[in-house]
C-alpha cells in the first residue's frame, strides 16, 4: 500500500483535484466583485457621485482595459442611466453576484464532498479486499473487532481530508503570500519582521504539535485494544462467567479506560499549550507593528498612512495562516491514521489478485492426481506439524486420514485445502502447484469441511447455498427500469475503484449440481439431508415457524384437512386424549382459563393479559356474567395458597420453574396485597389489586398446577363468558387476537400449532414426541413434506449459526461441502460434536452413496474414530508429524505394527 | 389434586418425615403423568433424570439379561422407582413397564437431590431402603449360588 497519504490521494483523484482547483479559483472572480459592489453602489448613486446634474446619466457596464502598448481599449462602452436605473442595476448585480456565489460554493462542497466519499469507499473497500486476501496464518494474529474497527472507524476522517488534501493549502497558502508581499512592499522592514514571526510561527508550532500527533497515535491504538477486549469478552463470555473472572475483565477494562483517560488528558493539556503559544505569537506582530512602526513615523521614516495599510493589512493575515497551520495538523493526524492502518494492512505475501479473478465459464474438473512432495507444515511457533511427507491421491479413491490428535492428519487436510501454506515441498495438482491455482478452480473443484463450522448470518438455505454462489450469474429477466439503475451503481463503484457487480443477482450455479431452478435444488439436496441426519432437526424448524398464508399457500390450504386426520388417527389409536382439541363450545382442560376465555391466538406474541383484563369491553363481559368475582375469588385461592407453599423457599430454589403465573421476586408483592385485600368486600377491592389477583386465574391450567379449584360450573360459565367476549368484541381488540377457527388456517400461529388445533395433554407420558411423529408422518402422507422442510431451510441460524446446536451447525457444514459436486472432498473431522455411533452411521453413509454415483468424488476424510476407515480404499496413517503407514485397512492392521498398537487404543484421542 | 397426592406421599415411607405443607411444595413441583398398561416408565440403559412414586396402578420391574427378559419384581401404590440411578448418576438398572393404567408423580433429579440435602431424614430413610434391598438382594444372590438341595 502506498504510505504517504497524499500521494495516495493525489494517485486516485489528480484529475478532480485539479478541476476543483480550477472551479475555486474561477469562483474568486464573483467574490471579489461583490466585496467591491457595495462600495460603488454607496459612492454612486446613493451618495450622488456622478450625479450631481439633475438628469446626469452615467455608464453602467463600461468595459475599458488599460493596456501597456495599446493604450486605453473600449471593450464595451456601456448602458447610459440615470441614477435610480444605476442603482436598480448596480442593486441586481449584487443579488445575482450572491447568486452566483452560492451557487459556486454549493458546487464546490458537493463535489468536495463526494470526492471524500468516493475516496473513503475506495479505502475501505480496499482495506477489506486484503483481508481476503492476507494469507491464512496471519488470521491467527487478529481480532476481528479491531480490524472492523479500523475498516470502519479510522479510516472515516480521511473521507473528510479528500476534498481539502490540496485545494484549501493552495487557496489559504496564496492569500497569506498575497497579504504577506503587500505588507513588503508597504515597508521592507517591517514587512521582513512580519514574514520573521510567521516563519517562526510555522515552524515552532507544527513541532509542538507533533507531540498532540504522537498522543492521538496512541490513544487510536488503545482505543482499538480496548475494542477488541470488549469483543473478547462479547464472544467469551461462557468462560468468564464459568471461571468467576467478572471482576478480572471489570478491572482489566478500568485499566484501560485509565490509560485511554490519561492520554487523552495528556492531549488536552497539549493541544491548548499549543494553542497558547500560537496566539502568543500572533498577538505579539502587532505590538511591533505599534512599538517600531510607530518609532519609525515618529523619526519620520516611514508615513502614517503606510503604517495604517501595513496594519490593515495585517488583519487578514493571521486567520489564513491559522487555517494553514490547522490544515497542516489535519493532514497529519489522518497521515498518520492512515499510516498505522497500512502498518496494519501490509502483510506479505498477500494471495495474488489472479486467483481470486471469477471464472469466465464452467470450471473443468480435476481429473488428475493430486501429488504430495516432500509437504512441510510449520505452525505459528514454528513446531513441524507435518514433516516431508509425500503421498499421491488418484482421482476416484476413497482416503482415510487417520491418527491421534496432533498427529498431523488434520494439517495434512487443512494444507490440500490451502488453510496453511507449505514451509518447504509442495502440493500439485496436474503440473499446477495448488497454491497458484485460481479459488474459482479450487474453490468449486475441492470440497471443505471441518468441525468448526462456519455459518452466516442468514437462513438455513443461505447457509447451504453458500458454497454455489462463485460469480454472478446473468439473469435474463431484468427490468429496464432496474438495468439503468444498476448501470449507475456500476459506475459508480468503478469510479471508487470498487467491484461493479450486485450481491443481489443471482448467484447461485444450479448448474454445477445439475438442477434448473431452486425447487429442483431442493429435490437434488433431500438425500443429503436424509444422510446426514438433519433433515429431522429441519422439518422440525418448519413446523415451528409461523405460517405465511400467502407464501405458503400449498401448505396452508391443506392445514384443515391435516387437523382432521391428525385427529382421525388418534382416535383410531386410542390415543385420543393425548391431544384435547379446541371447540368453541367446550372448555379445554389443557389451555390455561385465559386461553380458554380469549378463544384465541395473540398477533403479537405472548397474551398481553393485564391490559385486556383493565379494557373497559372485557371489563364489562366480565361484569355482566359475574365472572369477576369468581376469578378474583379463584385467584385469591390461587395466591393464597402459592405465597403459603413458597414463602420460605429461595427465590433461586428450582421449585420456582413450575411456578408459570408467578416470579419469585413476586412473592412478597403478593403477600401484600393479600394483607390488603383479605375481608374487603369485593366492590371495595381497588381496580388494580383487582386485576393483578385476576391474572392469576387466568394463567391457571388444572391437570397442571393441580390446586383442584376449577369446578365444571365454573368452565361452563368460561364458555359462556367467551360467546358473549365474541359476540361484540371491539375493533382495537378484534385486531389483536385471532379466534380459533377449525376451519380457517391462523397466521400468527406456527405450522404445527395450526396442524393441532388443540393443547398435547402433558401429563400423558410421551404424548408430545408421539403427536409429532404422527404429525411427520401425516404430512408426508399428504405429500407436503418437502414444503414444509422448505420452510425450515428458511430458518434464521442467527450470529454464526448460533441459534443452531453445534452438532447442527456441523452437519449443515457438510451438506453445504457436499452440495457442490466437488472432483477431490476432503473432511477433517467434521462431525466431532456428534456421538461416535451417529457419526460414523453417517460417514459410512455418505461414503457408500457416493460409491454409487456416477461421477464419483474423491474423498480424503480425517476420521475420529479409526475403525470406520475399513470402507475407505486406501488408509494414510500419520503419527508424529509423519506418515508411517500407506495402503489399505487390512494390510495395515496386518503389517503396520503402529497402526495396530492405535487400533487397540483408540480411545487415547478422545 | 395437589391434596391427595400429599396423603399418597405421607404414606411413603422416604417421605413419612417431611411436613405436610413441604410435601404439598414438592406435589406442586412434579409432574403428574399418566401411563398406559405396557407403557414403560423408563428403560434399562437410559440415562435417568427423574424417579417415580406411583399414586394408582401396578408396574413390574424387569431386568433384560443374555436369557431374556425377568421380572424382579411388582410395584403398586406408595412404590417411589427409578431413583438409584438419579442420586449416583449411573444408567437406569432395570426397566419399569405398567402392567395396568397408571399414575405416577414424576419426580426430576434436581428436585429429588434438593430434597436429600435438605431434609436430613429423607436421606437417611433412602439409605435405610436401599440397604434393605441390598441385603435382599444379596440373600436372593446366596440362595442362587448355593447348590439345590435334595429333597
Amino acid at each position: 500500500m502506498e504510505r504517504s497519504l497524499l500521494r495516495y490521494i493525489w494517485s486516485h483523484t489528480r484529475r478532480q483535484q485539479l478541476w476543483i482547483l480550477l472551479v475555486v479559483a474561477a469562483s474568486m472572480v464573483p467574490y471579489f466583485l461583490a466585496f467591491d459592489l457595495p462600495k460603488q453602489i454607496i459612492n454612486g448613486p446613493i451618495q450622488g457621485n456622478g450625479f450631481e446634474a439633475l438628469d446626469a446619466r452615467q455608464p453602467f457596464f463600461r468595459v475599458v482595459y488599460d493596456l501597456p502598448l495599446i493604450g486605453r481599449a473600449e471593450v464595451f462602452s456601456g448602458i447610459d442611466l440615470n441614477r435610480q436605473q444605476m442603482l436598480m442595476a448596480l442593486s441586481t448585480t449584487f443579488l445575482l453576484l450572491v447568486l452566483i456565489n452560492g451557487l459556486f460554493k454549493f458546487y464546490i462542497n458537493t463535489y468536495k464532498g463526494r470526492l471524500g466519499e468516493r475516496m473513503l469507499r475506495r479505502i475501505r473497500f480496499e482495506l477489506v479486499d486484503r483481508v481476503l486476501r492476507f494469507p491464512p496464518k496471519h488470521f491467527k494474529r487478529l481480532k476481528s473487532a479491531e480490524i472492523a474497527s479500523m475498516v470502519k472507524d479510522e479510516v472515516e476522517p480521511l473521507g473528510g481530508f479528500t476534498g481539502d488534501a490540496f485545494v484549501l493549502p493552495a487557496l489559504l497558502g496564496g492569500q497569506a503570500l498575497t497579504t504577506l508581499g503587500f505588507i513588503i512592499v508597504q515597508n521592507v522592514w517591517l514587512g521582513m519582521l512580519t514574514a520573521g514571526i510567521v516563519g517562526i510561527q510555522l515552524s515552532i508550532v507544527p513541532r509542538m504539535r507533533r507531540r498532540v500527533l504522537e498522543l492521538g497515535r496512541l490513544r487510536q491504538l488503545t482505543a482499538r485494544e480496548f475494542s477488541g477486549r470488549v469483543s473478547e469478552i462479547v464472544d467469551g463470555i461462557g468462560a468468564v462467567h464459568s471461571n468467576d473472572t467478572s471482576n478480572l475483565e471489570r478491572a482489566d477494562i478500568a485499566w484501560r479506560l485509565g490509560r485511554i483517560f490519561s492520554i487523552r488528558y495528556d492531549l488536552y493539556r497539549w493541544k491548548f499549550l499549543v494553542k497558547f503559544v500560537n496566539n502568543l505569537i500572533a498577538q505579539v506582530t502587532p505590538f511591533i507593528f505599534y512599538a517600531f512602526g510607530g518609532y519609525f513615523v515618529l523619526i519620520g521614516k516611514l508615513d502614517l498612512g503606510q503604517l495604517v495599510a501595513v496594519i490593515a493589512a495585517y488583519k487578514d493575515l493571521p486567520s489564513p495562516l491559522k487555517d494553514l497551520i490547522d490544515w497542516d495538523q489535519a493532514r497529519q493526524d489522518v497521515q498518520i491514521k492512515y499510516g498505522t492502518v497500512c502498518d496494519q494492512f501490509s502483510v506479505e505475501p498477500l494471495i495474488a489478485q489472479s486467483v481470486h479473478a471469477p471464472a469466465s465459464g464452467p470450471t473443468s474438473r480435476l481429473e488428475t492426481s493430486i501429488i504430495i512432495n516432500n509437504l512441510t507444515l510449520v505452525d505459528d511457533t514454528g513446531a513441524r506439524l507435518l514433516d516431508g511427507v509425500s503421498a499421491e491421491i488418484k482421482p476416484n479413491e476413497t482416503v482415510a486420514l487417520v491418527g491421534a490428535a496432533g498427529s498431523g492428519a488434520e494439517a495434512f487436510a487443512e494444507a490440500l485445502a490451502r488453510l496453511v501454506w507449505p514451509e518447504f515441498g509442495g502440493i500439485t495438482i496436474g503440473d499446477q502447484d495448488l497454491l497458484d491455482m485460481p479459488e474459482s478452480i479450487t474453490g468449486q473443484r475441492i470440497a471443505y469441511a471441518s468441525g468448526e463450522p462456519f455459518l452466516l448470518h442468514g437462513s438455513v438455505m443461505d447457509n447451504l447455498l453458500y458454497g454455489l454462489k462463485n460469480a454472478p450469474r446473468p439473469s435474463a429477466t431484468t427490468h429496464n427500469e432496474r438495468r439503468i439503475e444498476s448501470e449507475r451503481y456500476a459506475i459508480e463503484a468503478r469510479m471508487a475503484g470498487n467491484v461493479d457487480f450486485s450481491p443481489h443477482g443471482n448467484w447461485i450455479d444450479y448448474q454445477a449440481v445439475g438442477a434448473d431452478g431452486l425447487d429442483d435444488l431442493l429435490h437434488k439436496v433431500l438425500p443429503t439431508l436424509d444422510d446426514l441426519q438433519i433433515s429431522g432437526d429441519i422439518f422440525g424448524l418448519g413446523l415451528r415457524s409461523t405460517i405465511d398464508t400467502k407464501e405458503q399457500s400449498a401448505v396452508s390450504g391443506r392445514i384443515v384437512e391435516l387437523r382432521g386426520s391428525l385427529r382421525k388417527r388418534l382416535v383410531e389409536t386410542q390415543l385420543d386424549e393425548m391431544l384435547i382439541p379446541l371447540d368453541f363450545d367446550r372448555y379445554n382442560i389443557q389451555a390455561s382459563v385465559g386461553e380458554n376465555l380469549f378463544f384465541g391466538t395473540w398477533s403479537r406474541g405472548t397474551s398481553p393479559d393485564l391490559d385486556v383484563i383493565t379494557h373497559p369491553c372485557f371489563q364489562r363481559v366480565l361484569n355482566s356474567t359475574g365472572l369477576d368475582h369468581s376469578l378474583y375469588e379463584m385467584g385469591l385461592e390461587i395466591a393464597e395458597t402459592t405465597v403459603e407453599l413458597f414463602r420460605d423457599v429461595a427465590p433461586q430454589h428450582s421449585f420456582f420453574r413450575r411456578l408459570t403465573f408467578m416470579a419469585a421476586e413476586e412473592i412478597p408483592i403478593y403477600q401484600a396485597t393479600l394483607s390488603r385485600c383479605r375481608g374487603l368486600r369485593f366492590e371495595h377491592i381497588p381496580p388494580e389489586d383487582r386485576a393483578s389477583i385476576i391474572v392469576l386465574s387466568l394463567a391457571y391450567i388444572e391437570p397442571f398446577h393441580r390446586f383442584g379449584i376449577l369446578t365444571e360450573p365454573m368452565m361452563d360459565r368460561v364458555v359462556a363468558a367467551r360467546k358473549l367476549f365474541h359476540t361484540d368484541i371491539p375493533d382495537d381488540i378484534a385486531n389483536l387476537i385471532n379466534r380459533h377457527d377449525p376451519e380457517r388456517v391462523t397466521a400468527s400461529a406456527t405450522v404445527l400449532d395450526n396442524v393441532l388445533f388443540g393443547r398435547i395433554a402433558s401429563q400423558v407420558a410421551d404424548a408430545d414426541a408421539h403427536i409429532q411423529a404422527v404429525v411427520k408422518e401425516l404430512f408426508r402422507a399428504a405429500g407436503l413434506y418437502e414444503n414444509v422442510l422448505s420452510l425450515g431451510l428458511q430458518f434464521d441460524v442467527g450470529a454464526g449459526g448460533k441459534r443452531l446446536s453445534l452438532a447442527q451447525r456441523q452437519k449443515l457444514n457438510l451438506a453445504r461441502a457436499l452440495m457442490k459436486r466437488s472432483d477431490f472432498t476432503i473432511f477433517n473431522r467434521p462431525l466431532s460434536a456428534l456421538d461416535q455411533r451417529v457419526d460414523e452411521e453417517i460417514t459410512r453413509g455418505i461414503v457408500q452413496r457416493r460409491n454409487k454415483a456416477e461421477q464419483a468424488s474423491t474423498i480424503l476424510w480425517g476420521l475420529s474414530d479409526p475403525r470406520v476407515a475399513q470402507i475407505f480404499d486406501r488408509v494414510l496413517f500419520f503419527q508424529r508429524g509423519s506418515l508411517i503407514g500407506n495402503g489399505t485397512y487390512f494390510e495395515l492392521a496386518r503389517s503396520n505394527a503402529a497402526f495396530r498398537e492405535f487400533l487397540d487404543l483408540p480411545s487415547d484421542h478422545r | 389434586m395437589l391434596s391427595d397426592e400429599v396423603q399418597t406421599l405421607k404414606e411413603v415411607p422416604i417421605f413419612a418425615s417431611i411436613e405436610p405443607s413441604k410435601l404439598k411444595l414438592l406435589a406442586f413441583a412434579c409432574d403428574r403423568m399418566t401411563y398406559r398398561k405396557g407403557q414403560d416408565l423408563f428403560r434399562q440403559g437410559d440415562q435417568g433424570d427423574a424417579a417415580f412414586v406411583l399414586l394408582s396402578g401396578t408396574a413390574n420391574v424387569i431386568v433384560s439379561s443374555a436369557s431374556g427378559e425377568l421380572t424382579v419384581a411388582e410395584v403398586g401404590r406408595n412404590a417411589v422407582v427409578g431413583e438409584m440411578s438419579i442420586l449416583c448418576n449411573i444408567p437406569r438398572t432395570a426397566t419399569v413397564r405398567a402392567t395396568s393404567k397408571l399414575e405416577a408423580l414424576r419426580i426430576s433429579q434436581d428436585h429429588f437431590l434438593a430434597l436429600t440435602s435438605e431434609f436430613p431424614a429423607v436421606a437417611s430413610e433412602i439409605m435405610r431402603t436401599l440397604v434393605t434391598r441390598l441385603s435382599k438382594t444379596t440373600a436372593e444372590l446366596v440362595k442362587a449360588r448355593l447348590p439345590p438341595t435334595p429333597d
